[in-house]
């Protein structure tokens, strides 16, 4: 029994640059105590979708051309605005995607779970503060807060991310909806975390028999939890059906494409490791930040840990996977071997040679062996510069070019990351995300380094343009027989790309070996809490997996 | 939160002793001394008067005797309305500029901040534009130009309101206020409409929103307290052009304040006038950018755990 | 690798768009921030040519005559010296522009190098010399400029440094916190790990991405630092006879507003009109300058 029917919603948006189709003809259903997932890349109009159901579209840019969404045979596109608070409260409830700054962080949590019902547009269903204490305080312990009466009066930034998410579904089931809608909910959250928060939400669902709309790009979140999928992309919708028959059996371009770009399985390329070679040493790295906001008298708090005490090394050829989630300390890792934050301890031997202590003057030479490549490909190139710019600086500083040959160096770079030789003179801005990722590659083995590291280079893009890069630095990697560190907290990727696997926490190494023995055989408990908690594109196994807790 | 307020205050007193060297030693190396500008006055007397005042001791000497009067909260005599302390005099004009002070940022927030929030709801209409149009021309009109103008207008063609004094007629009150205060309600208008705009673009909003909270609820309990934040860390700032503005408003609307004794004693040299009128208002200024920015910490429970000691 | 040496084809190159030409687009569309260019183009001309231009001589008394409603002859009237005030106030324009101008450039150099060594150099240096702004900015300003003017005398140079001092603060801190989050940014991160040299980096890429908001702040003070001189003047502080300013004219205004109302009104009109013109063009260029605003 449906109680949500969309059909043929438009939603354009009315730019100085011309009408958006952000929503073109999108029709789907929902039934009491289903799930539908709604999953496609980034501009696909999900999201825009499922707000447009609650009326939370800035109105002067969007507007609704056509469609109804009748829920339980009510079109929620031409209420009044009260009609719409009352769905609001009633009916319909969204959670959203970053719990940091989806909640007021001047009230306690306690102030925002109770509001839906000391101020209940339905005169009816007004609570007093006390009976709406009581209800929320018992919504948290459902949710997984512990000690919730305490937590109760506390403000959102005393909270972690993952517990904020629980108090954001809280404060969305307090009223009973009858439908959750779920915007891409888990996307800033570890992945452990991740797997804690999908578990809860498809328990609450059971419990409460609410049907849920999953917004995802990630396919592989979804396929444990889903009964139904809706694929979009650039506005319209590619396919629907129930989720086995999407993920087995789907006869969809755009679907196959989504589901072959996702990283499976091991690396199929060889590994080329020359383990006679150690071009990276670290040896008992150690490096302490003081901490700013918090002084304390107690030595262990003055001191942020990033890296605490971490001894590995990298063979010539070899690609090292570090993996770990937020906070875990791999990115100031990596930005340390390369002698871009400052070692509190310890060394980094490069080729042999010992690279801690260097004046900055000492290290130009060594720096045009090593590399970076970064994560954010908005923040990574200056907007100033021009593409030709950018790349042709590093060659002409290190004189591995003049005034006279640069332009040709600089149009082989381009070839070789795959970019259009007429492209140069743009500017980063004119550029997608993945293309200006590749501009950051292109300066990276500009000055043709031995080493480069590649800090979640790409996480930051959607899933089908996610493998066209990692497949591009693979094949650069080969070509130019590099050595690379790749660090990401995505273990899928990881995977896919490395040799070896380096697991780091708080700073540490927890485990470290070969990547299918990993992946085989885990020994520590964190990581086989971290391998157990990937999400696979793979619903029987998933929904095995979730029954399994 | 009051080791905080105490550490400030401690940090406060060399601010204090730096503005009152500083002050001291610029006063008396003025060319010529408080009483040359005279009129022709017999060098006999002259000197006479020096050393009553002291004026004929080497200048460190002064400073240091002066430090400690100051220490003992007193400031000495005025140098040119004979028979009358400095304390005396400031007591006098306190109360006065206190009040214009007071009346003129009551005027500048709630205009000030009605209209920002007015604007900020709906942006890019007109009731955006009107308020924010007015609020420039607040702030290019200067105390000095919009205060004769009223003056002009409603003092001497409408003849509506007193244009002079301060308490003798009924009315009198209101102009010097509004000319005071409007420059100051044109920024805080602009600062609230910025500051609301920001706050309402807020993921934490739209949340509100996905509530079934209305709207008024949502600008009242949700927006307001993040918006007004760039007002409450204006007010140290436009406290201190509050008391420098009260110096012309005082002297176009004739007003026996502080500020028009500032002004004049500067003119007249009148020394120990100057310095004791600079301390005590520098303290005013000192005290209210201490008060402002405890209000700001306190309003964001963020920084006020961090000031408190982690929890 | 490949062949460096010829081309055997050109390849068109499309013809990229700078932040700066998107921002120039952005500004032309604001008509009230283009009216504040026009303003203060046009100022600036009138205020250069006028010893060429000025229908009297500055000097210029009549004393029969005294002070006269707006005519033919005197476009703005004449002051009870029967001097034109066309004429006085395109002179007075012209020593408040100069004030302004000038005193802006002095808290501008100071304010940018303050800033930029706080800002890049970060730490301990950074944490005293962002103390000592703190500091100074919880004084009084007003009451030691009045000081320093009494004091001193009423020096044009020192009229410029003085009001300079003030307006310098908040330059160093929009500067410093500029610098600080542009050192945080990936990309000069990367020009470190290319080895890039301070100086290199500084200039490359620091100093273009800074001038943003010091286009914005330095066209948001030229206004501030007029009214602070027209405060002064209008207190006899500041400008001193026989020069004159805008405040200096609205001050001899109001002491004759009753009979001669404009004598008030015409350089009240000069000095708010050019500081609307000159906020509204800062506004635009804040405007034009943001990244998140679209340029269509």
């Amino acid at each position: 029994m449906a109680i949500l029917e969309v059909s043929g919603l438009k939603v354009y948006f009315h730019t100085r640059n011309g009408v958006v189709k952000a929503v073109d003809d999108v029709s789907f259903s929902v039934d009491s105590g289903e799930t539908l997932a709604i999953v496609g890349e980034s501009g696909s109009g999900k999201s825009v979708t499922c707000y447009s159901l609650l009326d939370l579209l800035p109105k002067p840019p969007a507007r609704i051309e056509g469609g109804t969404a009748l829920f339980n045979g009510r079109d929620l596109l031409t209420c009044t605005p009260a009609e719409m608070r009352q769905h609001r409260c009633n009916d319909i409830a969204i959670i959203f995607q970053d719990p940091m700054t989806s909640l007021n962080p001047y009230l306690t949590i306690g102030e925002q779970l109770i509001e839906p019902l000391i101020y209940h547009p339905d005169k009816n269903k007004i609570q007093t503060r006390t009976d709406a204490k009581i209800a929320a305080i018992s919504l948290l312990d459902e949710v997984g807060i512990i000690d919730s009466q305490t937590r109760f009066d506390c403000y959102p930034h005393e909270f972690s991310g993952g517990m904020r998410q629980r108090v954001m579904i809280a404060m969305a089931l307090i009223t009973e909806p009858k439908l959750l809608i779920c915007d891409e909910p888990t996307t800033a959250l570890d992945v452990t975390i991740q797997a804690q928060i999908l578990e809860l939400i498809k328990k609450l669902q059971v419990t409460r028999n609410v049907a849920v709309i999953f917004i995802s790009h990630d396919l592989g979140v979804v396929a444990g939890i889903a009964d139904k999928v809706l694929v979009m992309c650039n506005g319209t919708v590619r396919e629907t059906g129930d989720t086995d028959s999407i993920f087995y059996n789907t006869q969809n371009d755009y679907t196959k494409k989504l589901l072959s770009a996702i990283p499976e399985g091991a690396k199929t390329l060889p590994n080329r490791a020359n383990t006679d070679e150690t071009l990276v040493e670290v040896t008992d790295l150690k490096t302490y930040f003081k901490n700013q906001l918090n002084p304390s008298k107690d030595e262990d708090k003055r001191f942020v840990k990033a890296v605490d005490g971490i001894s590995l090394s990298i063979a010539r050829g070899e690609i090292l996977g570090l993996v770990g989630e937020s906070g875990s300390g791999k990115s100031t890792l990596g930005r340390t071997i390369l002698q871009l934050a400052p070692t509190t301890e310890g060394s980094v031997k490069f080729s042999g040679e010992v690279l801690t202590g260097l004046t900055p003057n000492q290290l130009v030479p060594w720096r045009r062996k090593m590399q970076m490549i970064f994560q954010d490909p908005y923040a990574s190139l200056n907007p100033r510069m021009t593409v030709f710019e950018t790349l042709s600086e590093p060659l002409l500083y290190h004189g591995l070019a003049n005034k006279n040959n640069i332009a040709s160096h600089v149009r082989q770079l381009m070839d070789d990351v795959g970019l259009a030789q007429s492209q140069l003179r743009k500017y980063p801005h004119e550029f997608s995300g993945g293309q200006r990722q590749r501009i950051a590659i292109g300066r990276a083995i500009a000055t043709k380094p031995e080493f480069i590291i590649a800090d979640e280079p790409v996480s930051a893009l959607d899933v089908t343009i996610q493998a066209q890069i990692l497949d591009l630095i693979l094949n650069l990697v080969e070509k130019h027989n590099l050595t690379m560190m790749f660090i990401s907290h995505d273990l899928s990727v990881v995977r896919y790309i490395s040799d070896r696997v380096v697991i780091m926490n708080k700073g540490v190494i927890v485990e470290q070996g070969d990547t299918e023995a990993l992946w085989g055989s885990p020994q520590q408990a964190y990581t086989k809490d971290l391998l157990a908690a990937i999400p696979l594109a793979d619903p029987k196994s998933e929904r095995a997996r979730i029954s399994n807790r | 939160m009051y080791r905080f307020a105490l550490g400030r205050l401690l940090q406060a007193i060399p601010v204090l002793l730096m503005v009152i060297t500083v002050t001291f030693f610029l006063v008396h190396s003025a060319p010529g001394g408080p009483f040359s500008a005279d009129k022709a006055v017999p060098p006999e007397v002259i000197k006479a008067l020096e050393e009553q005042y002291n004026l004929n001791q080497p200048v460190w000497k002064q400073y240091f005797s002066y430090l400690g009067d100051v220490v003992q909260g007193d400031f000495g005599p005025s140098f040119k309305y004979s028979g009358r302390t400095v304390n005396e005099l400031i007591a006098a004009g306190l109360p006065i500029t206190a009040e214009l002070a007071f009346y003129a940022m009551l005027v500048a927030l709630i205009v000030g901040i009605s209209a920002g929030v007015a604007a900020a709801i709906r942006p890019n209409t007109l009731q955006d534009y009107l308020p924010m149009t007015g609020a420039m021309i607040g702030i290019c009109m200067p105390s000095f130009l919009l205060g004769p103008l009223l003056v002009l207008v409603f003092g001497i063609y409408l003849d509506w309101l007193p244009v002079s004094g301060w308490g003798d007629l009924p009315g009198d009150k209101i102009l010097p206020s509004i000319t005071l205060g409007t420059g100051y309600a044109a920024y805080i208008a602009r600062l609230s409409r910025g500051g609301m705009l920001e706050v309402l673009s807020q993921d934490y909003i739209r949340t509100a929103r996905a509530k079934g909270l209305s709207e008024r609820l949502i600008i009242v309990k949700h927006a307001l307290r993040g918006g007004l934040i760039p007002v409450v860390a204006f007010l140290g700032p436009a406290f201190a052009g509050l008391l420098a503005g009260s110096f012309v408003v005082e002297t176009i609307f004739q007003i026996p304040g502080l500020g028009r004794f500032y002004v004049q004693a500067a003119f007249n040299r009148d020394y120990t006038l100057i310095l004791g009128m600079t301390i005590f208002l520098s303290t005013l200024i000192i005290l209210f950018n201490l008060l402002s920015d405890m209000l700001a910490i306190w309003l964001n429970p963020k920084l006020r755990h961090e000031i408190e000691g982690a929890k | 690798m490949s062949n460096l040496s010829t081309e055997s084809f050109v390849i068109q190159e499309d013809q990229g768009s700078s932040l700066w030409q998107d921002a120039w687009i952005k500004l032309s569309k604001n008509r009230l921030a283009l009216f504040g260019l026009a303003v203060l183009v046009s100022l600036i001309v009138i205020s250069l040519l006028t010893p060429l231009i000025a229908p009297y001589g500055y000097e210029e008394q009549n004393l029969d005559m005294g002070a006269t409603a707006p005519s033919l002859q005197h476009w703005l009237g004449t002051d009870i010296f029967g001097r034109d005030m066309l004429t006085r106030i395109m002179y007075g324009g012209r020593v408040s522009l100069m004030v302004g101008f000038i005193a802006t450039a002095v808290a501008l150099v100071i304010g940018i190098l303050w800033g930029a060594i706080a800002g890049f150099y970060g730490g301990r240096l950074d944490a005293i010399m962002m103390r000592i702004v703190d500091v100074l900015y919880a004084l009084p300003f007003m009451i030691f400029i009045i000081l320093l003017m009494v004091v001193f005398g009423r020096n044009i140079l020192l009229l410029f440094l003085a009001i300079g001092a003030v307006e310098w603060l908040t330059m160093a801190r929009i500067v410093r916190s500029q610098v600080m989050s542009l050192r945080n940014q990936e990309f000069v991160e990367a020009a470190h790990s290319l080895g890039l040299s301070q100086w290199t980096i500084i200039r490359r890429h620091l100093i273009p991405n800074t001038l943003g908001p010091v286009i914005v702040y330095t066209t948001l003070t030229i206004p501030s630092v007029m009214l602070l001189e027209a405060f002064l003047s209008f207190l006899g502080l500041g400008i001193q006879p026989p020069e004159s300013s805008w405040g200096l004219l609205i001050n001899y205004g109001v002491e004759t507003m009753e009979e001669f109302p404009w004598l008030l009104i015409f350089p009240g009109i000069a000095l708010s009109l050019t500081l609307f013109a000159l906020n509204f063009l800062g506004d635009g260029l804040r405007d034009a300058l943001d990244p998140r605003t679209s340029k269509d």
